[in-house]
């Protein structure tokens, strides 16, 4: 089993998600993440989908999704030519004794608190996920109420491999 | 001009001239724009086998069939039809009306949503919400049905839309621009000069043809290539008929109901083609263990199905009608002698004969038979089944026959109604469907159809009180304990065909056999032949 990062470049048509995240469920694939957004051609969703599986299936998970009508293009975004991040958001129990431990530990890690409460408060931290798995780890001295992890968004380093959409015919 | 007028205007600028269908409240504006234009209606009996007509209609011409239906009920009973059609990659374009935009998602009378429910067994799919877009998507979806690795588009029409008034109305000459889709037709060159020197230097070269050498018109291009290089050939279910059964390169149909030299042949060759074939479960059991050892090559205009089943030495995606074409420019010699010999010497040693109780008809020998007196360019529709089995492994195709048959899906009641698409798209073709008597039941009420849009289509039924194959499984399985397999003596089909005015002929056993198939096919009208077969033969 290894892990791999596709980037796909699709349709922003109604329905795209679904076709995608049911592929992947009904041909017994696994998803560990998935994160789409417009891309700056708003005809154009970019999606990082993160997922396991031994070389046979992550092969046959590119080809499926390559077959899917409105799969302009498909990647595997590899480690070592790649930039991912992933946000995350973490509720932590937090009164004014034990806040400014918290707010220390965000510092070192470049957390960002995003919302304090009198009882709680929200650090948000942006990074790789061993990054945030680091953080979430230290901060287990503490109280974790709620964290929300957005999956990896990632991209190719450079200019190569880059698609320059605006040369293309428009759809008529 | 309504959008219904626009899509039937589409339909016509597509070529289309039949539609199979059934009629509804969400689909009315389209049968009533479609009546205005010279297309040929034809209303099934119920919409599964909308589906399959289309199916029988679209493999006959090698273009898109198409049916349509109405909402809810209508479209969820033309999904086994459309799955039917995406196992074999057969090209249609199947439309459903929809309730009206304001309604979808509200649950509302006759509301299904069907994109969502065929999302999984369609090559595509589209709801139409604005009426400004019928144009372009019903040329696209003809564009996607009918290249590439074939297979059914859904059109989802809401009933407003279809009444929505349309201003402009133009319908583009050109390909679609398509940003998303683009299927590779041309082989690779590198690869198939790699494939020409493997070829060079095979001892035992093999073909497995499949279905996907009819899907790209590519029957004569192999053929020429097979016979200047003397290489020897077997096929899948879904390829039979790529060279008449007497040619001297076809080795018969491989798989665990096939023929034993065709599998001998798949076993022993040292360079495997497989062209247009996907090494399906049952076509290779163990794909792995089988082409151990052995160069493999895998022709597919679908990327995704090389390498599924089996990883191959030499993948060549691309229409096989190019990748032949560019075969045939190439020269080498060929040095398999031989092998050919040898495999001669299977084919007639390990002849299969086959004895069946003396008290019923021979439905293997009745097979041969049937095939010998019926016409050159006849089409024999097999149904799902042990008729199916012993159809395949019995059958006598010369050049011009077709040979049909739900192969990926199994789905029992396909040869009726996709013989009636046979015949709405050649009326002058013999076509014979052969069905077991489980199968014709979930037909039958096509009978009407055949009578009314006179559609004359030959029907064999192989009677045998049981539904045949799975019988025999649970007799190999379950000790002999038969559960859910019998079907009894009913209907009496001599009654049933004068309901409907058929002509009906019966079989109880060899006896003037021959004088009843010429009987059979000796005119053009439909007939009901009714063969009974012992119903405790087993046939695998």
């Amino acid at each position: 089993m290894q892990k791999k990062v596709f980037q796909l470049l699709v349709d922003n048509t109604s329905g795209v998600l679904s076709r995608i995240a049911g592929l992947f469920a009904r041909r017994g694939y696994n998803i560990e993440s998935i994160t789409a957004g417009v891309t700056a051609d708003p005809r154009y969703t970019r999606i990082t989908i993160v997922t396991d599986g031994d070389d046979e299936i992550l092969e046959q998970i590119e080809k499926q999704l390559s077959k899917l009508i409105d799969v302009r293009d498909i990647r595997v975004l590899e480690p070592d030519n790649s930039v991912y991040r992933e946000l995350c958001m973490i509720k932590i129990e937090a009164d004014a004794k034990s806040r400014q431990g918290i707010i220390a530990l965000a510092d070192v890690f470049r957390a960002n608190v995003v919302d304090v409460a009198p009882d709680s408060l929200i650090a948000e931290i942006t990074g790789s996920q061993s990054k945030i798995d680091a953080f979430i780890d230290l901060l287990s001295d503490f109280r974790i109420l709620e964290i929300a992890r957005t999956g990896i968004a990632g991209l190719q380093r450079g200019t190569e491999g880059v698609i320059w959409l605006e040369e293309e015919d428009p759809r008529y | 001009m309504i959008g219904a007028d626009a899509i039937a205007k589409c339909l016509i600028k597509e070529g289309v001239d039949t539609i199979f269908g059934y009629s509804g409240v969400a689909i009315d504006p389209f049968w009533n724009s479609v009546g205005k234009e010279n297309i040929r209606t034809i209303l099934v009996r119920t919409e599964q086998n909308a589906g399959h007509a289309a199916s029988g209609y679209a493999r006959t011409l090698g273009k898109t069939g198409v049916c349509a239906v109405t909402s809810g009920p209508g479209a969820t009973n033309l999904l086994t039809g459309i799955a039917t059609a995406y196992a074999d990659s057969i090209p249609l374009v199947c439309i459903t009306g929809q309730v009206n935009t304001d309604q979808i998602g509200s649950d509302v009378f006759q509301e299904v949503d069907v994109t969502g429910a065929a999302e999984s067994f369609v090559k595509y799919s589209y709801l139409i919400r604005d009426v400004k877009d019928i144009p372009r998507i019903i040329h696209e979806a003809f564009f996607v049905a009918s290249t590439g690795r074939k297979g059914p588009v859904l059109i989802d029409i809401p009933c407003d839309v279809q009444l929505q008034r349309i201003s402009d109305f133009d319908y583009p000459d050109d390909e679609p621009k398509m940003r998303t889709y683009k299927p590779t037709i041309k082989g690779n060159a590198v690869q198939i000069k790699k494939v020409i020197k493997v070829l060079e230097y095979a001892k035992k070269p093999l073909i497995i043809a499949g279905g996907g050498v009819f899907l790209s018109n590519a029957k004569k291009d192999l053929r020429k290539f097979v016979e200047k290089h003397q290489i020897p050939v077997v096929s899948t279910m879904m390829g039979i008929g790529v060279l008449p059964t007497d040619h001297p390169m076809y080795y018969g149909m491989v798989g665990n109901n096939g023929n034993s030299y065709a599998n001998r042949a798949m076993r022993e060759c040292d360079t495997l083609l497989m062209v247009g074939a996907r090494v399906a479960d049952r076509a290779v059991a163990a794909p792995d263990m089988t082409f151990d050892g052995k160069v493999l090559v895998h022709m597919d205009v679908d990327p995704a199905e090389i390498g599924k089943n089996v990883g191959p030495t030499i993948p060549i995606v691309g229409d096989i009608k190019h990748i032949f074409a560019d075969f045939m420019d190439a020269e080498f010699k060929d040095r398999h002698e031989t092998w050919v010999n040898m495999l001669d010497l299977y084919r007639d040693s390990m002849k299969e004969e086959h004895h069946s109780s003396p008290d019923f008809v021979n439905f293997q020998a009745f097979v041969k038979k049937l095939c010998t007196a019926m016409k050159d360019d006849a089409v024999y529709v097999a149904d799902v089944g042990q008729n199916q089995l012993i159809s395949c492994r019995n059958i006598i195709m010369k050049d011009r026959n077709k040979f049909f048959t739900s192969g990926g899906m199994g789905t029992m009641g396909y040869s009726i109604p996709a013989a009636m698409g046979v015949k709405a798209a050649e009326r002058k073709t013999q076509v014979i469907a052969v069905c077991g008597d489980g199968a014709f039941q979930m037909s039958m009420m096509e009978l009407a159809t055949i009578k009314q849009f006179d559609l004359p289509v030959k029907i064999v039924v192989m009677r045998n009180e049981y539904l045949g194959l799975v019988r025999e499984h649970q007799s190999r399985e379950y000790d002999g304990e038969y559960n859910m397999v019998y079907l009894g003596s009913d209907p009496d089909l001599s009654k049933l065909s004068e309901a409907y005015g058929i002509r009906y002929i019966k079989a109880e056993n060899m006896k003037d056999i021959d004088e009843k198939i010429s009987d059979f096919l000796s005119d053009d009208s439909a007939v009901i032949f009714e063969v009974l077969t012992d119903p405790e033969e087993n046939v695998i």
